[in-house]
């Protein structure tokens, strides 16, 4: 029972490939708000009510959305096995600030209300902000990191090893490209959270949300418009020199890899691709334009293409690279060499295909149920809420 | 090979992982016990019901979030710290993660927030249903939790390809149906059902000491001890499943949990209690029960256990042909397509013991130039620590059998004696609610301590399978960990006794509301009994 021959072994690596990106989009677009609304707290709600405003439009979603994150590294390891294993323990430090914030998180939505205590709550909104506003920094850090190359290298055993100090592999980290891609992701989901709260809450919290929601708007705009011009210009892509071969071994030193040339080589071998950054621009002016103008449903949508097209972009831009080694190019993770085997990919393509529908169907229906403005009776009235 | 590394990671994974179990075996258990309660109030529309789903529902809450919480380090930890084993193992354990995200978690964690949210959104039945969603979900990802842990016990379908230098699955079916994983699932849940129970019934005797709540204690109480009892004899049934599997798959853990050095005439001996002795190898002071370990361990009069120095020997001579096995591999990798046949053929008669030569890597760089000497000393690597596990193992199954008798006492006092408990009993229960985690902890002791020196039985070394980080990298976050598990541990508990002390929130308007409907029914109906019957109201 050969099954899994049904679809050759490449094209399920570019399905994973992409499967990859809709995790990766999936986790922008849903945890994505809770990251921005987390971060937007402390600005657009200044009194207990309003605080406890804002935390309820996210109260009873974040804990669904947050499972993004987790499947995508379930994924990443099922999957991508190679990725999973050198990216982790490449970004160690930062993994452990994101996990830090993803720990505090929703601790801090659980039981901030659960106290009277002024203090206390307090300390678990600066949780909540820090719990929002660092990773979504840290993610967009971390792809710029991958766009520039990291310095690791596998030995003969496919042992990953890291190059460089300990301050080096963390604050080496934050390189100007880096941090300016750092900028970008924060922005970017401070405006999806502004667009959240924009349609979840009402008065004066949404009318702060959209001022700040407008500036982050631009600000995302004009990082990503400054991040492409930083690619054609001034960093080094990478590009495969051997032909591949079809269907060949998972193990990345059957390649040859050069540095140099421009990332932004792509955009004349696949002309089409630039539909990714063209989505990107117009998903996040149609969001701020949305913004100004008090439209609710229509801005997310907007805000979602936005996100979207700017992820998808940075992948399209790559490809086949999915980690570039800067110290040894050979040991680079393409979307040819680093990916499980046949079968596996096989395997989880059938059951992503199966609950990938559920999942969406059964969120739909939670959403819809939970449709409407949070109000201050909400919060005040009922025993339930955060 | 830096051995502070691997100890460090070591101790670092272990503490976050028995930290995550603080929380998931109570959220297993309680998720199920919060339906059931639910699905009463629907069939009776008692209001008591539903103040119980509502005021354990809030105890599970503040435990459930702490389980997420700390499951997303172990989520992210393999490649973080194991980056070896990620690699070399990635293609089979990772499915049963990545399947769990899909069919459990996501289940569970978006319907957990319209468990809170939705009590005036949802209708009754969907309330209750989303209940039970919660619940199935939290169960199913304990499904495939331990089927990616069974796999380490008892690598089943799968094979290591030379070409990628990883172990690659061969048949998903044998990975999911894996007897190992299967036998571990439901003693695992079952654990956090017994867990969940004796966390029920000690809180529920803590208010009839207290004297206030009565009438949501008792029924917790007849609800919590009837499952409870089930659950319990079912943890030591299914326990004991687990044995029978490790006779066959895991001899070495088995030998060493029961201290069995020499290799017994079966049917073999059970050592009841002793001083087990590894410099010596041997037990003092054993107390044997005849013929015991041989009927449990091998389900017959005749089946021979072996002991720990014949596993010994038996190690030393699978890292020879494991030498041999990589000796044919560093041919292949080095010739591929051009390996002669004969090369070909020699790896695959000796690749199952491949892993043993890597257990070699912690004495020499090529483990075909290893001695004698060292084959030996990595022979005596793969005996686990005994002493630790003998009485972990004891400890745990004593716990085990000392629930089913609580439990059956509280389902007999709730069923056949009108829901009267003595005074002690009611202090008995109160004082045990920390044993069913000291039970779960030293069973996972057991089950990943007796493993060692594998993180895959037989197949990779623990030493092989760490990243290579710092150690400065592992003490900050060791460090970090350390500091803010405490913290969030302290916070947890002063919300749990915050929250049992306040007690369950009681809508009297809507309990007298229908304790007159209540009555008035029973007035239309001569015959039927007086509504106050029972104690319990």
């Amino acid at each position: 029972m050969i099954l899994y021959e049904l679809i050759d072994f490449d094209t399920l690596r570019v399905i994973w490939w992409a499967l990859l990106g809709v995790l990766l989009i999936g986790f922008a677009l849903t945890d994505g708000f809770d990251m921005g609304v987390g971060a937007l707290l402390p600005f657009v709600a200044k009194t207990d009510v309003e605080r406890r405003i804002v935390i309820n439009t996210v109260g009873p979603v974040w804990e669904g959305n947050q499972v993004w994150f987790i499947l995508g590294g379930g994924a990443i390891f099922a999957a991508w096995p190679p990725l999973y294993a050198v990216s982790f323990s490449g970004f160690y430090l930062a993994m452990f600030v994101v996990l830090a914030a993803f720990i505090v998180r929703p601790v801090a939505f659980k039981y901030r209300s659960k106290r009277e205590d002024a203090a206390w709550r307090a300390r678990w909104d600066w949780a909540l902000f820090a719990g929002g506003a660092v990773p979504a920094l840290i993610f967009g850090v971390a792809v710029g990191n991958v766009l520039l190359g990291v310095p690791f290298h596998l030995t003969e055993d496919l042992m990953p090893m890291y190059d460089g100090s300990f301050y080096g592999k963390f604050l080496g980290l934050l390189r100007p490209f880096a941090l300016l891609a750092g900028v970008v992701s924060l922005s970017m989901l401070l405006m999806h959270g502004a667009a959240w709260l924009s349609l979840k809450a009402e008065g004066v919290v949404a009318e702060r949300a959209r001022r700040i929601g407008t500036i982050a708007g631009l600000v995302a705009a004009g990082g990503y418009a400054l991040a492409g011009l930083w690619l054609a210009v001034g960093i080094d892509g990478f590009a495969l020199v051997n032909e591949v071969v079809p269907g060949g071994p998972s193990n990345p030193l059957y390649s040859e890899v050069t540095r140099g040339g421009s990332w932004l080589a792509a955009y004349t071998a696949r002309p089409w691709i630039v539909v990714a950054p063209v989505m990107g621009f117009a998903g996040i002016a149609l969001a701020v334009m949305g913004l100004r103008a008090g439209r609710e449903v229509s801005t997310l949508l907007w805000s979602k293409m936005g996100i979207t097209g700017v992820i998808a972009s940075v992948g399209l831009t790559m490809f086949p690279f999915i980690l570039p080694s800067t110290v040894d190019p050979r040991s680079s993770l393409t979307v040819w060499d680093a990916s499980s085997s046949h079968q596996t990919l096989f395997i989880m393509l059938v059951c992503a295909l199966i609950f990938m529908p559920l999942i969406l169907a059964y969120t739909a229906w939670v959403y819809k149920v939970l449709w409407g403005k949070v109000t201050e009776a909400d919060v005040t009235g009922s025993g339930h809420s955060y | 090979m830096e051995i502070g590394l691997v100890e460090l990671s070591r101790l670092q994974f272990a503490m976050t992982a028995m930290y995550h179990f603080l929380f998931v075996p109570l959220t297993l258990g309680l998720s199920i016990l919060v339906a059931i309660m639910e699905t009463v109030y629907v069939m009776t529309n008692r209001p008591i019901w539903r103040q119980m789903t509502k005021f354990w529902g809030t105890l599970f809450g503040i435990n459930f979030v702490l389980g997420v919480a700390t499951g997303i380090t172990m989520e992210f930890q393999f490649g973080m710290n194991w980056s070896y084993y990620s690699h070399y193992v990635g293609d089979i354990f990772g499915a049963p993660l990545a399947i769990e995200g899909l069919m459990a978690f996501f289940l569970e964690a978006t319907f957990v927030g319209l468990f809170f949210f939705g009590w005036d959104k949802l209708s009754k039945v969907q309330h209750m249903v989303v209940a039970w969603l919660v619940a199935i979900g939290s169960n199913f990802s304990a499904l495939w939790i331990l089927i990616a842990n069974g796999w380490m016990q008892n690598p089943v379908g799968a094979e290591f390809n030379p070409e990628t230098m990883r172990m690659e699955m061969t048949s998903f079916f044998d990975v999911v149906f894996n007897e190992v994983a299967q036998a571990k699932f439901v003693h695992t849940v079952s654990a956090g059902y017994v867990t969940a129970a004796v966390f029920v019934l000690g809180v529920s005797a803590l208010y009839l000491i207290q004297d206030r709540h009565k009438d949501l204690a008792r029924r917790s109480i007849a609800v919590a001890s009837s499952f409870g009892l089930a659950a319990a004899l079912s943890v030591v049934v299914l326990g004991d499943e687990s044995g029978y599997s490790a006779s066959h798959t895991q001899k070495m853990k088995l030998a060493a949990i029961e201290a069995m050095w020499e290799t017994e005439e079966a049917p073999a001996s059970f050592t009841l209690v002793g001083l087990p002795d590894k410099e010596a190898r041997e037990t003092h002071y054993a107390v044997h029960i005849p013929w015991a370990m041989g009927l449990i361990g091998t389900r017959s009069l005749t089946e021979e256990i072996p002991g720990i120095n014949q596993l010994e020997a038996e190690s030393a001579d699978k890292i020879r042909n494991g030498v041999i096995a990589y000796d044919a591999l560093m041919t292949i990798r080095a010739e591929r397509d051009a390996t002669p046949q004969a090369v070909r053929d020699r790896f695959e008669a000796h690749s199952d013991d491949l892993g043993y030569a890597f257990l070699l890597k912690r004495y020499v760089e090529d483990p075909r130039e290893a001695t004698e000497e060292q084959i030996a000393m990595a022979a005596e690597d793969t005996i686990p620590g005994v002493a630790p596990l003998f009485w972990a193992f004891r400890i745990m199954v004593a716990l085990g059998f000392s629930f089913i008798a609580v439990m059956a006492y509280f389902f007999y006092r709730a069923s056949f004696r009108n829901m009267q408990f003595p005074r002690w009993s009611l202090y008995a229960a109160v004082a045990i609610i920390p044993t069913p985690w000291i039970a779960a902890e030293l069973g996972w002791f057991v089950a990943e301590f007796g493993r060692q020196p594998w993180t895959v039985d037989g197949v990779l070394p623990t030493a092989l399978s760490v990243s290579h980080l710092g150690i400065a990298d592992l003490l900050i976050t060791l460090a970090g960990f350390v500091l803010f598990y405490t913290v969030l541990f302290v916070i947890e508990v002063s919300l749990m006794v915050k929250y049992i002390r306040k007690g369950p929130f009681q809508d009297v308007a809507e309990t007298e509301a229908w304790q007159a409907r209540h009555e008035a029914r029973l007035r239309r109906m001569p015959d039927a009994p007086a509504a106050t019957a029972t104690p319990a109201e």
